[in-house]
């Protein structure tokens, strides 16, 4: 049903799209914790550079992140010379522009979720011998769980659909960086493309619908493990 | 109970002394006392700072200054920067509201601080405890399907789990109805007479302290008054 072309560029945005997730769970999580319980000097700067790539033109965080990750910039020269990484035009600088454009979309759920739980519990558990980490580990984050859930499915389909990031910091390199936004794109401005940006448009659609049919049902099924289901008492 | 019930009770009669100060906007806490074994009753209307006592005590909050020893040992010297945080204490607090974890079953949230309490420390097992609060039937349960009276049961039987040195109970029936706590203050009785733990009981309500506590403080914006 697809061509080689297609399948490759259908594989490699699983592939970035699945990275990226993986990047933005640990760090999304700690920033969702640190924004939802913590007061601190600079919390507002902190939130303004979490959203803003929600609000820039894609195209934006991208040229910037050539300019400090790509071949003469300042830390892409540096992971270059020291770890032999390189980002820019790579598959790896896709999964870090979709990391960047899609972390916001975690941030959220995973804010609002550990802001629902009473902070008391955190404190009970450290009054019975749990250090802070463990009280986390223990109760803080079983119970952000649907959240952090909710936003890695939400980080994921983010990811799938990166464009403008994309192209502005890894080109559209077939088989390298052409993701399927990309090779929907590419293939609209080829002669005769358009069957095949339309197979690809399809597919795309029926991603990111199974990646939120996934998202509800990994929700629902952590709510009733996590007893919310079963009732609807206030605490006094 | 092992250990001979209320034994302990007669070793060293000063189990908890502070003189502490806590300041948070407008509210100025200064309190110092002495505390002794058995139970402590601290009385006062809500607002006089009570529950941020409690706080200070359990090592949830920190104090602006003063210092705070449990027998022998220093737990807090504002003016040698010694804080020994809450999970370092091995005081247990039961909080008004219960406060059992709802992700975990009853047997889980009650050997929650069982677990992190090194085995030659403690005190109770599980059995005895059930046993103690009659909820051996509510184990399988989650806390969302427990009633008030249960819940606070469940907590208390946590506390008591961990085997602590000091057990602070911070209005522990103030969300339960009248029947409730007729209910629920013979098993604090029963557990100050059979465990010995040394305990402070805070509540506005002068007639539940007096009928548990071997002596009482009253609080008065954010004071101690023997």
């Amino acid at each position: 049903m697809l061509t080689p072309e297609e399948w490759d560029a259908l594989r490699l945005s699983a592939r970035v799209a699945l990275w990226a997730t993986l990047v933005c769970i640990p760090f999304g999580t700690f920033v969702g914790w640190l924004l939802a319980r913590r007061d601190f000097r600079g919390k507002f700067l902190i939130e303004v550079f979490v959203q803003l790539p929600m609000v820039l033109p894609p195209v934006v965080p991208g040229f910037a992140l050539l300019l400090l990750l790509g071949a003469r910039g300042p830390i892409g020269r540096w992971l270059e010379a020291t770890f032999g990484i390189v980002l820019a035009f790579t598959w790896k600088g896709a999964v870090i522009a979709s990391s960047v454009m899609a972390f916001p979309l975690l941030v959220q759920p995973v804010r609002v979720a550990f802001r629902m739980i009473d902070a008391r519990l955190e404190q009970a558990a450290t009054t019975l011998g749990a250090t802070p980490w463990n009280a986390f580990l223990t109760v803080s984050l079983p119970l952000a769980l649907p959240g952090v859930l909710a936003g890695a499915a939400l980080c994921f389909s983010r990811s799938l659909g990166e464009f403008g990031a994309t192209m502005a910091f890894v080109g559209n390199i077939p088989g390298e960086t052409r993701t399927l936004p990309l090779a929907i794109y590419s293939f609209m401005h080829v002669p005769n493309g358009d069957a095949a940006a339309m197979r690809l448009a399809t597919l795309s659609i029926a991603l990111a619908v199974l990646a939120l049919a996934v998202s509800h049902w990994l929700n629902r099924r952590a709510e009733r493990r996590l007893g919310y289901l079963d009732h609807h008492t206030p605490r006094a | 109970m092992p250990n001979g019930g209320s034994v302990t009770s007669i070793t060293t009669p000063r189990v908890l002394s502070f003189d502490l100060e806590f300041r948070r906007g407008e509210f100025l806490l200064r309190a110092a006392a002495t505390i002794e074994a058995g139970a402590t009753g601290i009385c006062g209307h809500s607002g006089c700072g009570k529950t941020t006592l409690l706080a200070l005590i359990a090592g949830l909050l920190r104090p602006n200054a003063g210092a705070l020893k449990f027998r022998d040992e220093t737990l807090v010297d504002a003016s040698r920067h010694v804080f020994v945080p809450a999970w370092l204490r091995h005081f247990a607090l039961v909080f008004q509201d219960g406060q059992l974890f709802p992700h975990l079953s009853v047997k889980d949230n009650l050997v929650y601080g069982y677990r992190r309490r090194s085995s030659e420390k403690r005190r109770f097992d599980l059995a005895q405890v059930l046993d103690l609060l009659e909820i051996r039937p509510l184990v399988n349960r989650r806390p969302a399907q427990l009633s008030g009276g249960e819940r606070q049961r469940v907590a208390l039987g946590r506390a008591l789990l961990y085997s602590p040195r000091l057990l602070l109970l911070d209005e522990p029936l103030a969300s339960l109805d009248e029947r409730l706590k007729q209910q629920i203050l013979p098993f604090l009785k029963r557990v100050k007479e059979e465990t010995g733990i040394p305990m402070i009981y805070v509540s506005h309500t002068r007639s539940e302290v007096d009928f548990l506590a071997d002596r009482t403080l009253q609080m008065q914006e954010g004071r101690l008054i023997a």
